[in-house]
């Protein structure tokens, strides 16, 4: 299954090595991982999809706190969470396609961020899920190139 | 002593720094790198520095150093081929759990990632075989930075700490300010184990039938021996050993099962699947160890305790976890045990009728030697009492089998990583160490080329180890796994045209070689080793070539299936 696991990481040069390393090291899965600083320049945070059966995140999880540089490691899976991953992708502007693909940016709330004689190039936020969702709709329209974020979550606030 | 406050270079605050953490001995090379640091060393006295013959040598003899005493080695070597020279011993440290702190020298700042000369990434290569490591970048953050590595060194699960020094730090200067308190966030070891799970522990404990100990390294890195004898004794529950395990409760003891495993005891592996309890205490359920998970200890509760959480249901899913301190926690159960308990004459009676079946014995003849022979008598001439270090192969399973260690902290050897070549210089470490029982070590004749240099420095610095060289001139571990389950395909592990006269070769080293043949000989030439200390001393065994390890569990069997004798006897000589 997959799992989201958001970890606070000292903010220090190596730390994303330790943790990508460590994975590499034991067999992990490790689909996304993104980091960036947080409120506090000292701290940032890292954003890891991973997939596995109970006890192999258990395993990870433990792993994760094994690390002298990590702070605090949740699964954010089963809690109340907020997940967004940010696209970037570049479409082939012909003629044709012109409306359509303007019909899906409304549709999808895209944003144009550039926009070229032969291209145009849209921003997309959003869960993971509409992400894929996103793509697999432009791809008949003629996708010249994507930028996936990977995925940043954090548990939701309190009431 | 320097006082805080006072202006210091960067080699300087290195020295101040190990005087404050109370380091006796430095295992070192020099060079380029390091060339400000072995300035300021000229005239340090209060540190001794070992000057050893290859880097890796260093290494071992750290962790031979730190093993034999309980506190961390203290490597020193330059940057580049220097550093990486370090990284078997730094690999073998981290998978026995040994304190250990490394010093790397580095190339200038400036010029790191220019490929300078003599320049590796030494902390990217050890990142994944370090409990952590660190690159110093401000000489103001050396006091701190050392203080940390120590810190992490020997708290929690012991281990390996890298610091990697730049040559402009080491001679930039700054005020030298001593942390003493430390505090690391991201490291927390828990130490006390929880305290209902230990209730819990020692109410199971109570009623089990059939308990069983099944104890590691963890019980002699948190001194927990006299805390495990005493429930032990107190509850009769007999106690099975892992390699490094050794020694933690006294091999002579009736409840002593011996080693468990792949070349354990009949007796302690049929324990451990009839057993009701299985106490876990500081040991990992490694492969050698559980053969065919799903067949180990099938019948038991498992209660496991280990420092690191990471141990707890990796290879096999326990019922009681408890994370802490091995002593804390067997002090912790001793406390919370109930009056009354089981009576376990059955269980015990039932184990020294599988010890009478199948007894750890070897036949003895009058011309040919056997290496079993050679523990035996060690262990009986020195009664138990020596610092045992290995190599590995063979001979250390015989070791491990054989000898009977009576104390804690009395076998020192590469189980882990496997390491050969380890022996000589673990022996080397640990001679620094102890002073006040002989050490000796127990090597075959592949693993003793590996490290053959560092003869060099045992003599220079007269330790008077025993060094037992059970030549059988095959790499006879994996011979015998050859002959086992490769149809007898000797490939490359015949030493015997290519090995050099190591009594002569010893000699040249400047190390008293004697040689022996047969038990008559092996018997007098062991006394003369151990009565002899004016120096290193060699004995070359010269044991017959084709005898094997039993009882043996294949890899990947149930360790109830064990093997007792080769299947084809006719290949025996």
């Amino acid at each position: 299954m997959k799992h989201i696991i958001s970890v606070l990481v000292e903010n220090k040069f190596g730390t994303l090595n330790r943790v990508a390393a460590m994975f590499s090291a034991r067999g992990f899965n490790l689909e996304s991982i993104s980091i960036g600083e947080t409120e506090d320049n000292e701290i940032s945070r890292m954003t890891i999809v991973t997939r596995g059966d109970d006890s192999i995140i258990s395993q990870i999880l433990k792993q994760l706190n094994r690390l002298i540089d990590t702070l605090k490691v949740v699964d954010v899976t089963n809690k109340p969470h907020i997940s967004r991953e940010v696209l970037l992708m570049t479409l082939n502007r012909g003629k044709q396609s012109q409306q359509e693909i303007f019909n899906l940016i409304d549709v999808f709330k895209a944003k144009v961020v550039d926009i070229k004689q032969k291209s145009i190039t849209i921003e997309v936020v959003g869960s993971p899920d509409k992400i894929n969702t996103t793509i697999e709709m432009f791809r008949p329209l003629g996708i010249k190139e994507i930028a996936r974020s990977g995925t940043v979550a954090m548990t939701r606030g309190e009431s | 002593m320097h006082t805080s406050g006072q202006i210091m270079n960067g080699s300087e605050i290195l020295f101040e720094c190990l005087r404050r953490e109370h380091v006796e001995y430095i295992f070192g090379y020099p060079g380029g790198a390091l060339l400000k640091v072995y300035e300021t060393l000229h005239d340090v006295k209060d540190i001794k520095h070992i000057l050893v013959r290859h880097e890796q040598g260093a290494t071992h003899m750290a962790e031979g150093y730190a093993r034999a005493t309980g506190k961390p080695g203290v490597v020193l070597v330059t940057s580049g081929p220097g550093a990486t020279n370090t990284v078997t011993g730094i690999s073998n440290a981290y998978m026995d759990s040994s304190p250990m702190v490394v010093f790397t020298g580095q190339v200038p700042s400036t010029l790191i990632g220019n490929d300078a000369f003599q320049e590796a990434d030494i902390v990217g290569i050890t990142r994944p075989i370090t409990k952590h490591n660190f690159l110093v970048k401000d000489v103001k953050d050396m006091a701190i930075t050392i203080r940390k590595a120590f810190f992490l060194a020997t708290q929690g699960r012991p281990g390996p700490v890298l610091v990697d020094l730049p040559k402009d730090i080491l001679s930039s200067e700054c005020t030298f300010n001593w942390p003493e308190k430390i505090d690391i966030r991201g490291f927390k070891p828990t130490i006390k184990g929880h305290e209902n799970q230990i209730r819990k522990a020692a109410a199971m404990i109570a009623r089990a039938k059939q308990p069983l100990l099944y104890v590691g390294g963890g019980v002699i890195a948190s001194e927990a021996s006299d805390a495990l004898r005493k429930l032990a004794i107190e509850q009769d529950i007999p106690v099975t050993m892992t390699l490094q395990g050794l020694g933690a409760f006294p091999g002579d003891h009736p409840l002593s099962m011996g080693m468990l495993g792949m070349h354990g005891t009949f007796w302690a592996n049929q324990a451990i699947n009839t057993c009701d309890l299985l106490i876990t205490v500081g040991a990992r359920f490694d492969d050698r160890v559980t053969g065919k998970i799903d067949t180990f200890a099938t019948h038991a509760y498992k209660i496991h305790n280990d420092i690191d959480p990471t141990n707890i249901d990796k290879n096999v899913k326990v019922d009681l976890p408890v994370v802490g301190d091995s002593r804390c926690f067997l002090e912790g159960v001793l406390k919370a045990l109930p009056k009354t308990r089981e009576n376990r004459q059955a269980w015990l009676d039932k184990i020294a009728q599988w010890q009478k079946e199948c007894p750890l014995t070897f036949t003895n003849e009058k011309d040919t030697l056997k290496t079993e022979f050679v523990i035996d008598e060690v262990s009986r001439q020195t009664r138990g009492n020596a610092v045992v270090t290995t190599d590995v192969g063979q001979h250390q399973m015989w070791t491990a089998q054989h000898y009977k260690f009576i104390n804690p902290r009395s076998i020192i050897t590469s189980g882990g990583l496997g390491t050969m070549g380890y022996g000589l210089p673990a022996a080397i470490g640990a001679a620094f160490g102890i002073q006040d029982r002989p050490v000796v070590l127990f090597c075959g004749d592949g693993g003793f080329m590996m490290n053959i240099q560092e003869l060099v420095t045992a003599v220079s610095y007269k330790l008077p180890i025993k060094i037992f060289l059970i030549n059988n001139n095959f790499l006879g571990m994996v011979r015998q796994w050859q002959e086992l389950f490769h149809q007898e395909k000797y490939s490359f592990t015949d030493l015997q045209q290519s090995n050099p006269d190591f009594v002569r070769v010893a000699e040249a080293f400047g190390v008293k070689a004697l040689s022996a043949g047969n038990p008559a000989e092996a018997e007098k030439a062991v006394k003369e080793a151990l009565a002899y200390n004016e120096g290193p001393v060699l004995v070359e065994f010269k044991v017959i070539k084709k005898d094997m390890v039993f009882p043996m569990v294949p890899a990947g069997a149930s360790i109830s299936d064990m093997l007792f004798e080769r299947l084809n006897p006719k290949t025996m000589v």
